[in-house]
């Protein structure tokens, strides 16, 4: 059985009196330690697909199945426990919280756990130190580089272990180099068996990803193993 | 890091606008307690001059004989019977446990005299004790200050046709007017007043007393127990609250409260919708926040408690603080605008719980519509990104 089994998804959006839909018909299966990019131009449904697989948005049809469980029918307190058991979420503005220290938007996550302080922050500080960080816990993030800044939403994503990380066009919002960098990030991530899914509209993300899909007005239209 | 970490960070980083909505109630609770606190001043007051005002306790001898009427009052078997009251019952009074709380104690004897053949009514008073008790008496004249002087009624110097200086002969006793009452719409238009020992002595009732009014304190004690305290001191007499007199003052003093209550409602309203109005504002303002909070995985609960967490502490504080200033106003403005000595201060600890509670509900009162908004927040409307 599959890590991720989507089928028969479909997300439809009130748009005025119209309704759009956003994903039609969407079936794909991820396994465990993949690393899978989603491409198409703007308006395909990638984002869509990222913030139903997590837990976010509920679909108008189909169904997502993690880890066996069929996570939309959950009732909504738990589905907010299943993003944090199983989801890191990485954003293309890096949505930290500008009054939390580096170290403190690390440890949100854990917040509303039974981690105590100090293993909170034993275990920040190890992810702090695996994104190149260390040094600087105690900074805010408008004290950071944009790249900076990505790593530290990095951080904060896989600080709790999630069995998935979702990325929303995670170099974005960053040139070219600290880019590459981010994406030498992520591979590393991979080769220790996390499984990634990235939307990014850059083709070179691609190389570091097992897997491409490509979705074009709300339907997967292409699937390429990659390397 | 714990939920109240995030609470305190975000209130660290946000001074101003939390100092803001702090002032803001702060404003609320200290007019509230300012308010609270000269009423209470006033209240006071306004009761201990009451209680001047009058007599609220009467006492008569114990008697089962036809009753007299003295404004009103019921003065028992006055008139037949055995005089029981007696000038050494006066002292006894003033030893009762609460007798801080006896302010004046007028003893009378009441007698109907042959006067040029008419039966008029004549009353021995202590006039220092009668005028005391009865601030509204305006004299023409004199209050009697010798031995064999008199004080008319209105209605019993039209009708006897004498004015102050005259004399007038009671029980073949040559007395002077020293004044005569202007006319005060009560029993006392009918009477002639004179001194008590002279009035006992003339009419051969020697230590005898038909009544004793007094005027009480009971702002601080209750009438109930002054009158029980007496009871037990004068076994001899019934001892009775005069309810009407009490009544009416409870009742002005009830509407001075009451209107205290309004207003203090009315700003701690002002000081409510301040922190609704802020903290509406300042959850629009966290929308994105909001959405990072959900999106790794806080309950709907967990955003609640950041919000209600932060609204709490900024209560507690405007709470302290409110009470505070509040009472330090009352005690610099008070004397200023009722006219009133300020008296010690004194810490009223179910006053100041009070007001912290008062204010801590306020806050999250006001906060829950902007908690309970943000809790419901679509996550991906708030991270717009996604």
């Amino acid at each position: 059985m599959s890590l991720i089994e989507i089928k028969k998804l479909s997300k439809a959006y009130k748009s005025g009196e119209e309704s759009v839909m956003a994903l039609n018909d969407v079936n794909l299966n991820i396994e465990q330690g993949e690393f899978v990019s989603v491409m198409g131009p703007s308006g395909s449904g990638k984002s869509t697909l990222l913030t139903v697989l997590g837990g976010l948005s509920h679909p108008t049809g189909g169904t997502v199945v993690v880890d066996e469980i069929p996570i939309y029918k959950l009732p909504m307190e738990r589905l907010a426990d299943y993003r944090r058991e199983y989801l890191g979420f990485i954003f293309q503005s890096f949505h930290l919280i500008s009054y939390l220290t580096v170290i403190e938007n690390v440890m949100l996550p854990l917040a509303i756990t039974e981690i105590t302080n100090r293993d909170q922050s034993k275990m920040a500080e190890e992810m702090l130190e695996e994104t190149g960080l260390k040094g600087k816990e105690n900074r805010f993030p408008d004290q950071l580089s944009g790249g900076e800044q990505e790593r530290v939403a990095i951080a904060r994503a896989l600080v709790n272990s999630p069995p998935i990380l979702l990325a929303d066009e995670p170099t974005g919002n960053l040139d070219s180099k600290t880019g590459k960098e981010i994406m030498a990030l992520f591979k590393t991530l991979h080769e220790k068996k996390q499984t990634i899914v990235m939307v990014t509209h850059n083709l070179d993300n691609t190389e570091f990803s097992t897997r491409t899909i490509l979705l074009k007005d709300g339907s997967m239209v292409e699937t390429n193993k990659n390397g | 890091m714990k939920i109240k970490d995030i609470s305190l960070n975000n209130l660290r980083k946000r001074k101003g606008k939390a100092l803001f909505l702090i002032l803001g109630l702060t404003i609320g609770v200290t007019t509230a307690i300012t308010l609270i606190s000269i009423t209470r001043m006033m209240n006071e007051d306004i009761s201990n001059k009451l209680d001047e005002y009058g007599a609220n306790i009467l006492i008569l001898p114990r008697s089962d004989a036809f009753s007299l009427s003295y404004g009103g009052m019921s003065l028992g078997g006055i008139s037949v019977g055995t005089q029981i009251l007696k000038n050494s019952d006066v002292p006894k009074i003033r030893k009762i446990d609460v007798r801080e709380n006896i302010n004046t104690v007028s003893p009378k004897l009441f007698e109907v005299v042959d006067i040029a053949g008419k039966k008029v009514p004549l009353m021995g008073v202590q006039f220092r004790e009668e005028v005391r008790l009865k601030k509204w008496w305006k004299v023409h004249g004199n209050i009697p200050e010798n031995h064999d002087e008199v004080l008319l009624g209105n209605d019993v110097a039209s009708h006897l046709q004498k004015s102050r200086g005259d004399k007038l002969s009671i029980n073949e006793t040559t007395v002077r007017i020293a004044g005569v009452l202007d006319e005060t719409g009560s029993q006392d238009d009918y009477l002639i007043f004179g001194d008590l020992s002279f009035v006992q002595e003339i009419v051969q009732k020697h230590e005898a007393l038909s009544l004793i009014e007094i005027s009480a304190f009971c702002n601080t004690c209750p009438i109930e127990e002054i009158v029980r305290q007496i009871s037990i001191e004068l076994p001899h007499a019934k001892v009775t609250a005069i309810k009407q007199t009490i009544q009416t003052k409870m009742d002005a003093l009830e509407h001075l409260k009451k209107f205290s209550i309004g207003i203090s409602i009315i700003v701690l309203f002002i000081g409510g919708l301040i922190v609704f109005t802020n903290m509406t504002a300042s959850v629009n303002e966290r929308k994105r926040e909001i959405g990072i909070f959900r999106a790794v995985g806080f309950r709907k609960s967990h955003v609640v408690r950041i919000i209600f967490l932060e609204a709490l502490i900024m209560a507690l504080i405007a709470g302290v603080l409110g009470f505070i200033l509040g009472e330090g106003l009352s005690q610099f403005l008070g004397p200023i605008v009722t006219g009133i000595e300020r008296g010690k201060w004194i810490l009223d600890p179910l006053l100041a719980a009070s007001t912290v509670l008062l204010s801590v509900f306020i806050g999250i009162l006001s906060s829950a519509y902007p908690a309970i908004h943000a809790s419901k927040m679509d996550p991906t409307d708030a991270l717009r990104s996604l």
